[in-house]
């Protein structure tokens, strides 16, 4: 065989291709490089090994490194009509970028904002947020479409090497660095003088802190309890904030006002909020955050918990609608199969099961608001959340 | 008036003034209060004939006495039952070709193929409705979205309905192959007719939950919404980042990927 590793089609390049040639295939007698046929084409079935050039298995130790492409050079670089062209097409595409930019600006001051036009496949739209956007769209496309054309036809196109140069310094000039170093320090009387080195170090050391103090201070006040409880702990539950715990009605959100028992029906879905939070000077969305309820009316028959019928009011219970797994809303309540359904991951819990999880990632139910009513009718809470409510948090617990 | 000033002081005066106040009070709330509108028209006949197109109609699944039916595996119910859902539920389900039922299924799709006459419609709502009280079907006037109030409908819409019917109203997926539909160009009737009914999925929202006023000003502010010109053009369906984020990809990649294959190509 010969060194190059080409196909040899007279002899057996190797033992190794011998080896290929097994007792499994005995009436195979191909060799390296010929093509396997059958007796017609098309007469009969086609096996694998068919029509199949066999290998001699043999790879030579390196490949040739074989250099680039030769140069073909462009239409613009033999015919200087065709670079005339190129040339051409380039101004072309600045100048549409130059119309483009005339025209954003004409748009911009001398349409009405008000003025609609019919674009076909798009319908009818703003006519000067279209003039805009293809305006701007013109110049921005036409200088760098330009730019790109101009690079291709025109500017050198020959492939070069460059050889990047060594990195290493001479050993000449990395001793004069050392050497200046050291005479700088030699000079200042840094090492010999302790308190200025060790001053300096102290003073350098502590200008950082002002730069990370802030960082830290922007992150906001330490939660504190805050994300354990809710307005229906009685009142504004910030940083900071002890409320005690008093009954509050249950208030219709948007509207503010208190529900009558009475006017939650069977397969009703009341969007509930505490008494007082919606008159709230500030605050009102960090604490509507963690106080929104869902109050929903089941057949008491239907409800499997004993501990969700005695927390809540002949059938009406009230849940947390701060989703257990990352906090969204959950607001989508089917009420023939009593499914709460969380819009953001899917999270669904069933409300005739205490709001177990019976699909999604949330991990816990969603926590439940215990209610009963007042003198005159109207629901109450009998006690706050007895859980924190909303997503898992490091404090938690 | 003079007549009038002297006899202030009669004993009579007091017992007339407060006549007077009641007829006026009385003649203001027949005047403004929500009129149901069947209840005038409804006729024993209604109900006889309602209960026989009823019975050939619609008994299989709902049962003979509109009881409702278990299919028989498990809790699953094949029509539930329909005392107490009013003619208002019968006048949704059936006028917007929901039911009759095409297939049982997890969810009844409305069908622009209404399957029976408007007063065939009337006449098992009146029947449905002498079964037990249920909510009536609305007056023009409480439907019409001129006099709703588009701003208040809009925060009410967002609390209770767009969570699943998007904040558009193009409508939402729920649970195991339920959808809330899309609510663009809804008839406004309709639209009042399945706040105040819940069909399906859908919560009550009673007239204690959502005012006739505030259905009146939700009503408002969907069709306000379909009407608006959208000055962008294209909604793509009004759903938000999933049509959105799929145009981005198909078109802006795929424009993206054309200049990068151009910009790698030699010039000729």
């Amino acid at each position: 065989m010969t060194d190059s590793g080409l196909p040899n089609p007279q002899q057996p390049p190797n033992p190794h291709v011998d080896r290929i040639e097994d007792p499994m295939n005995e009436q195979d007698t191909h060799r390296p490089g010929d093509v396997a046929s059958g007796e017609e084409f098309g007469t009969s079935a086609v096996r694998l090994d068919e029509g199949h050039i066999v290998g001699h298995g043999g790879i030579p130790e390196h490949f040739e490194n074989p250099g680039l492409p030769p140069h073909t050079p462009r239409t613009s670089d033999l015919n200087e009509a065709a670079a005339k062209r190129a040339e051409k097409v380039v101004g072309a595409l600045f100048g549409l970028s130059i119309l483009g930019t005339i025209g954003f600006v004409v748009a911009y001051f001398g349409v009405d904002i008000r003025a609609t036009a019919y674009v076909p496949g798009i319908g009818v739209m703003g006519l000067q947020h279209l003039l805009l956007g293809v305006c701007m769209g013109a110049s921005l496309l036409g200088i760098g479409l330009g730019a790109v054309h101009w690079a291709k036809t025109l500017m050198p196109d020959a492939e070069v090497v460059e050889m990047r140069h060594e990195m290493r310094s001479t050993d000449e000039a990395r001793a004069a660095v050392v050497q200046t170093l050291n005479e700088g320090a030699q000079s200042s009387q840094i090492n010999r003088r302790p308190l200025i080195k060790y001053t300096l170090g102290g003073a350098l050391g502590l200008f950082a802190l002002p730069v990370v103090l802030p960082v830290l201070g922007g992150l906001g006040p330490m939660p504190q309890k805050s994300l354990s409880l809710t307005f229906w702990n009685g009142g504004p539950s910030g940083p900071g904030e002890e409320p005690t715990f008093k009954p509050m009605r249950l208030m219709r959100d948007p509207e503010n006002t208190p529900i009558k028992a009475s006017d939650v029906t069977i397969g009703s879905v009341f969007h509930v909020l505490p008494e007082g939070l919606l008159t709230l000077e500030h605050g009102v969305l960090e604490e509507k955050a963690k106080a929104a309820v869902l109050l929903m009316r089941l057949n008491p028959q239907d409800i499997k918990s004993q501990k969700e019928l005695d927390w809540g009011y002949q059938g009406i219970v009230a849940y947390s609608k701060i989703c257990t797994h990352v906090g969204c809303p959950v607001g989508l309540y089917e009420q023939g199969t009593h499914h709460l359904l969380c819009p953001c991951h899917q999270s669904t819990f069933d409300v005739t099961e205490d709001c177990k999880v019976i699909f999604g990632p949330a991990k816990r139910p969603l926590p439940q608001l215990k209610i009963t009513v007042d003198a005159e009718g109207y629901l109450v809470s009998a006690q706050p959340f007895r859980e924190p409510v909303g997503p898992s948090f490091w404090e938690r617990g | 008036m003079n007549a009038l000033a002297a006899r202030r002081r009669h004993p009579a005066a007091i017992a007339i003034l407060l006549l007077l106040g009641l007829i006026l009070m009385g003649a203001a709330y027949a005047a403004i209060a929500p009129r149901p509108a069947q209840a005038a028209v409804v006729s024993a006949d209604q109900v006889t004939e309602g209960k026989q197109l009823f019975q050939a109609n619609c008994a299989s699944c709902h049962g003979l006495n509109a009881e409702g039916r278990k299919t028989g595996t498990g809790d699953y119910v094949a029509g539930p039952s329909l005392a107490g859902v009013g003619a208002a539920a019968v006048e949704f389900q059936m006028g917007t070709g929901r039911m009759p039922m095409r297939s049982p299924n997890a969810q009844a799709p409305r069908s622009d193929v209404v399957k029976f006459p408007a007063e065939d419609i009337t006449k098992i709502g009146a029947y449905i409705a002498s079964l037990a009280p249920g909510p009536a079907v609305p007056t023009d006037e409480m439907v019409d979205p001129t006099k709703g109030d588009v701003a208040k409908g809009g925060e009410l819409f967002r609390v209770n309905c767009a969570m699943c019917h998007n904040f558009a109203g193009a409508g939402g997926a729920l649970t195991r192959g339920k959808y809330a539909p899309s609510l663009m160009g809804v008839d406004p009737d309709d639209m009042y007719l399945a706040m105040e009914t819940g069909p399906q999925s859908m919560p009550v929202f009673n007239d204690d939950n959502l005012s006739p006023q505030s259905k009146r000003d939700i009503i408002a502010f969907l069709t306000a919404t379909h009407d608006y010109e959208k000055p962008g053009g294209m909604a793509l369906g009004s759903m938000g980042p999933v049509s959105e984020g799929l145009f981005a990809w198909i078109f802006g990649l795929g424009i993206l990927v054309g200049c990068a294959i151009w910009l790698g190509q030699k010039a000729a």
